[in-house]
């Protein structure tokens, strides 16, 4: 099939079609934060905790800093995590979980092991305890973001290579000479990775709600802006200005949204045989 | 196999988790930045023979894996330290406070499975009518929506604004309540941290049955049902629901561990004195050894959860025969 005739297929469903307008919204105000901002997020002014009004759309914080340049701002650490960290538990669980479905036996049963214990651990206490011991940073929380997701994907893609490496073709390519490399990546591995897409697109909404769960609790970055942490800072303050909590959890909430629509746009796609009877 | 093996052999199976978990808390320890000694010592500056003595008095002069046999053999006899910030064994401050987490955390478990399962029924008896779509809504927004920013608020509406519940703690400090009253006071302190923390797994399990009850409403089974002539609610209650059932039974068991991360979260918006509050008052306070004291009695009790699912799922399915 063509792109054109995915797309075509992809805006069948016009949830999803919205949502991936609204995730690119969400991406181009994250990179253009600066210009897109009507005031400096830092910068303190004299109209300390207004509500919405013109001017202020979203209000401002007890030092006067505007909420809606504070909420674009603050676009850019989620969006990054999401990102990158799904980047890293792709590239993770796809190794591990096309060596374990390819080779099978004992080095299966190990992996499959270590899996299921990864799968099993609070997966959120594990993070919390190794940015609180080793230090904030965001490239700290993308790591153990990333090492974290990593489960999932593994166990999709092995049950694809399950699947696929009796099948004719892989037989063939191992009959003339292929190696094990090209067999795993070349042969099977494309098959795989139609469910692995989907499993990603999970897996970026998740780590979004991770980082704003870490930034909640202070173990953001403490030299950038991020949701979580505006509604950490909101959270004393809820009795007097509600806004500084409302607009960031809006945010987290709508991008988190969109992300789970176009997943199941992607999802009606790829794998057209669980399409809705 | 009887009951009891398969709950030891479970139990066993654990068991080399719980080890990497004591292992990985002790690579930490090591990974960490700073001296213990020196943390213990302060800024003061200790003649380096008192240093050494320290070092031996606390075993840390003894090659690494000897020190990680002792910190296990510690752990396994059911010392997990010392909270420096508590001023007591770390077992004690946890074991304070898990009591206060259960109480939020079991009537949530229970709530989100029950009602999930039955929306999730409700959904997919008549797939795209006005109920299903409503319910798909509401799990869309319970899947999508921070639980802690959820909770913040659940807060600001219904404790701050309209004043109709309380907004912190788990009872009313001070007063002095009796019998049943107290019993409403705490009712009334879980109504809004249950709600946060119950939406996202009420979401979760909703979805879930609903997909798995239109998968096993094909099923020849079923159609057999109907053309036999039984009625379309013996249909859904004997013949779909206990077999749709067992995915999300497996799901509600994975849940448990998510569970713990929104209590985190939830605990901290409302100041709820459970475990996850503690969590966030250990990284405050930069108490370590709660930290990680935490989280494995953490992780060992999402392996009890999951061998309690599995024991339903053993009484559910009768074809489940747990052999090797």
């Amino acid at each position: 099939m063509s792109w054109r005739q995915l797309w075509q297929q992809f805006r069948r469903n016009r949830a999803a079609e919205w949502s991936l307008y609204l995730i690119i919204g969400f991406i181009l105000a994250a990179a253009l934060a600066y210009p897109l901002s009507p005031y400096d997020p830092f910068a303190l002014g004299n109209d300390t905790l207004t509500p919405p009004r013109v001017g202020h759309w979203m209000g401002t914080d007890d030092l006067g800093r505007d909420t809606l340049s504070r909420v674009i701002h603050g676009s850019r650490v989620p969006l990054l995590v999401g990102f990158l960290a799904t980047a890293a538990s792709m590239a993770l669980g796809i190794l591990i979980g096309a060596l374990s479905g390819y080779f099978g036996g004992r080095t299966d049963v190990i992996l499959m092991r270590v899996t299921e214990y990864v799968l099993v651990v609070p997966r959120f206490f594990l993070a919390l305890l190794v940015i609180a011991m080793l230090g904030t940073g965001i490239g700290k929380i993308i790591l153990v973001i990333g090492i974290l997701g990593w489960p999932e994907v593994a166990r999709v893609v092995r049950a694809q290579f399950l699947t696929f490496r009796e099948r004719e073709f892989v037989i063939a390519a191992r009959a003339i000479g292929a190696s094990h490399r090209k067999v795993i990546f070349r042969e099977i591995l494309p098959n795989a990775i139609p469910p692995a897409v989907v499993v990603a697109s999970i897996l970026v909404a998740r780590a979004i709600l991770l980082e704003a769960g870490l930034s909640f609790l202070g173990l953001g970055d403490p030299n950038l802006i991020s949701w979580g942490s505006l509604l950490s800072e909101a959270q004393e303050r809820l009795g007097v200005s509600v806004w500084l909590a409302l607009f960031p959890g809006l945010a987290i909430s709508l991008l988190v949204l969109c992300i789970n629509l176009f997943g199941d746009g992607i999802n009606d796609v790829l794998n057209p045989k669980l399409r809705k009877k | 196999m009887p009951i009891l093996t398969f709950v030891l052999r479970r139990l066993f199976h654990a068991l080399p988790l719980l080890v990497c978990v004591i292992v990985f808390n002790f690579i930490l320890i090591h990974l960490a930045p700073g001296d213990p000694i020196q943390a213990l010592v302060g800024e003061f500056p200790a003649p380096e023979a008192y240093l050494a003595e320290m070092r031996k008095a606390f075993g840390l002069d003894q090659p690494l894996y000897i020190q990680l046999l002792l910190y296990i053999k510690n752990i396994l006899s059911g010392d997990l330290g010392f909270s420096f910030y508590y001023r007591q064994p770390v077992l004690n401050v946890i074991l304070d406070r898990l009591p206060a987490t259960l109480q939020l955390m079991l009537p949530a478990l229970v709530f989100s499975a029950a009602v999930g399962i039955f929306l999730g029924i409700l959904s997919a008896r008549k797939p795209y009518s006005l109920a299903d779509n409503g319910i798909s809504a509401l799990s869309l927004f319970g899947y999508c929506v921070p639980a802690f920013w959820f909770g913040q608020m659940l807060m600001a509406t219904f404790a701050i604004d309209l004043g109709w519940l309380p907004s912190q703690g788990i009872k009313t400090v001070g007063a002095d309540l009796t019998g049943a009253a107290a019993l409403l006071d705490r009712a009334a302190h879980l109504v809004l941290p249950f709600t946060a923390l119950a939406i996202r797994h009420l979401a979760v399990n909703a979805r879930m049955m609903r997909s798995s009850m239109l998968e096993v409403a094909y099923e020849d089974f079923v159609t057999v049902a109907r053309a036999k002539g039984l009625h379309e609610k013996d249909v859904i209650a004997h013949h779909m629901v206990p077999n749709a059932l067992m995915p999300v039974v497996t799901i509600i068991g994975v849940d448990v561990g998510f569970l713990f991360t929104g209590s985190v979260l939830v605990e901290t918006v409302f100041g709820w004195p459970g475990i996850g509050r503690l969590m966030y008052e250990s990284i405050v306070k930069r108490d370590y050894p709660v930290l990680m004291g935490n989280f494995l009695m953490t992780t060992a009790l999402v392996v009890v959860v999951n061998l309690i699912v599995d024991l339903v799922y053993l009484w559910l399915d009768p074809r489940v025969k747990y052999q090797k």
